[in-house]
């Protein structure tokens, strides 16, 4: 992209701002999500390999909320724990629970869901960071330099179990094809840059949602077809759209888990 | 880095060679790349450091470390520290000094080249051998892969190449 270098000039700034919030929701959700397996991956290799990968990301959100704690938006901390689920623009894949009942308790998480959800929000990522680079506020291109260069190990990460799984038993295969099906329930506002849209995109600071999207479809394309499957449907309206503050209530109760430390003594040095 | 430097920068800079990786206390920032930039202005000292990976939680262990090495200065102030994104930290930025302090700790430093299909190699960093298997290219750290000799028996790390070319 050739388009000029903005500031984040009052007109500039709400576009930022919006970008900002559903780059930071998302990987601070997914992130959350991911650590919720710890301990419970199927082997232990896994173990190490998936909590990395959630902190890696929990750096990426933070290095997000840092970008609009410099804005004027407050503390990133108090961002990433304290704003109610009317205020998040996550997507819904990323608030979605990993399966039924609780790590605390029993749980019975899904690991097919799990290499689905995250294979997929990863591609999508990479293509959003691609984008980035060429954001036109610089502050955001030079994290999204960083970002995908750590982005590198995790794609090839899920895209191996991906790939895997999808070539095994039949079993595996079944439950794999169901997991496909629900992440792709909601995938309709991955790529949604929300009522900003055209804000966002006409201040170059992203490229248009539906031309990363298309990016999307053409890159899994390969991938699909090598393991003889079609690239499945994407909701083109969907049900809820989290970059208009659009959730379920598992995105309530995950905040609630999630800030339970941090309420406690909001004033704590970490 | 600047390649005129008075000679407080110059102190600063060997305290800083004196700040160690928290967790690989054979290397210290100065040998892993970390420091882009150190500028005096009076007795107050501004330090550009670059950030290893975004999630790495030793990051802000080492900011203290460094305020507190290089306040014990006498001519020093203030220290300011700050950790910027823009150049990015890659494996490359490491010395010949920092592969070798690696080394010692165990850690095989990261390869320098990279085939076409993104795969890499490393050699076991205590008997030298090339007979190496990658266990997990995730490993402790954020940074680290780990790996297993089949020639001296031993599980070992490495640091993974970090470029941007990735």
């Amino acid at each position: 992209m050739t388009e000029q270098k903005i500031t984040a000039a009052p007109e500039n700034k709400d576009a930022i701002v919006s970008l900002l919030f559903q780059l930071a929701d998302d990987d601070f959700l997914y992130s959350f999500r991911g650590s919720e397996w710890l301990g419970l991956a199927p082997h232990i290799e896994e173990d190490v390999a998936s909590s990395s990968i959630s902190q890696d990301s929990m750096g990426h959100a933070a290095m997000y909320y840092q970008l609009l704690e410099e804005l004027g938006l407050g503390n990133a901390d108090a961002l990433a724990h304290l704003r109610p689920a009317n205020k998040r623009k996550n997507c819904t894949l990323v608030e979605r629970p990993n399966g039924e009942g609780c790590y605390m308790e029993v749980p019975k998480y899904d690991w097919a869901y799990a290499v689905v959800r995250n294979y997929f929000y990863t591609v999508a990522k990479k293509i959003k960071i691609e984008s980035l680079k060429n954001c036109s506020y610089d502050p955001l291109a030079q994290v999204a330099v960083k970002v995908n260069i750590e982005l590198y190990y995790h794609l090839l990460h899920w895209k191996t179990w991906f790939v895997q799984l999808l070539s095994s038993t039949e079993e595996a295969k079944q439950r794999m094809q169901g997991a496909i099906d629900q992440v792709m329930k909601d995938f309709g506002d991955v790529f949604s840059l929300g009522t900003d849209g055209e804000n966002i995109v006409g201040l170059g600071l992203i490229e248009d949602e539906n031309v990363l999207l298309q990016r999307w479809i053409d890159q899994m394309q390969t991938v699909f077809e090598s393991i003889n499957l079609s690239i499945p449907d994407i909701p083109s309206a969907p049900a809820l759209n989290g970059r208009n503050f659009e959730h379920t209530e598992d995105l309530d109760s995950a905040i609630a888990t999630l800030s339970e430390v941090y309420r406690l003594d909001t004033a704590a040095a970490w | 880095m600047q390649m005129v430097l008075n000679s407080l920068e110059k102190t600063v800079l060997e305290v800083l060679e004196e700040v160690h990786d928290p967790e690989i206390n054979t290397v210290s920032i100065i040998d892993l790349g970390m420091v882009e930039e150190v500028s005096v202005h009076g007795g107050v000292v501004d330090i550009k450091i670059l950030p290893t990976f975004l999630g790495c939680p030793a990051l802000e262990l080492i900011k203290e470390n460094i305020k507190k090495a290089v306040q014990s200065i006498e001519e020093v102030q203030e220290v300011k520290v700050e950790f910027i994104n823009h150049p990015p930290w890659t494996s490359d930025r490491i010395s010949e000094k920092g592969r070798k302090g690696l080394k010692a700790f165990g850690i095989a430093p990261p390869p320098r080249l990279m085939d076409s299909d993104g795969s890499w190699h490393v050699d076991c960093p205590f008997c030298g051998s090339t007979y190496v298997t990658m266990d997990n290219i995730f490993g402790p750290t954020a940074c680290r892969s780990i790996l297993y000799c089949k020639n001296c028996k031993n599980p070992f790390e490495a640091m993974k190449p970090i470029s941007t070319l990735m």
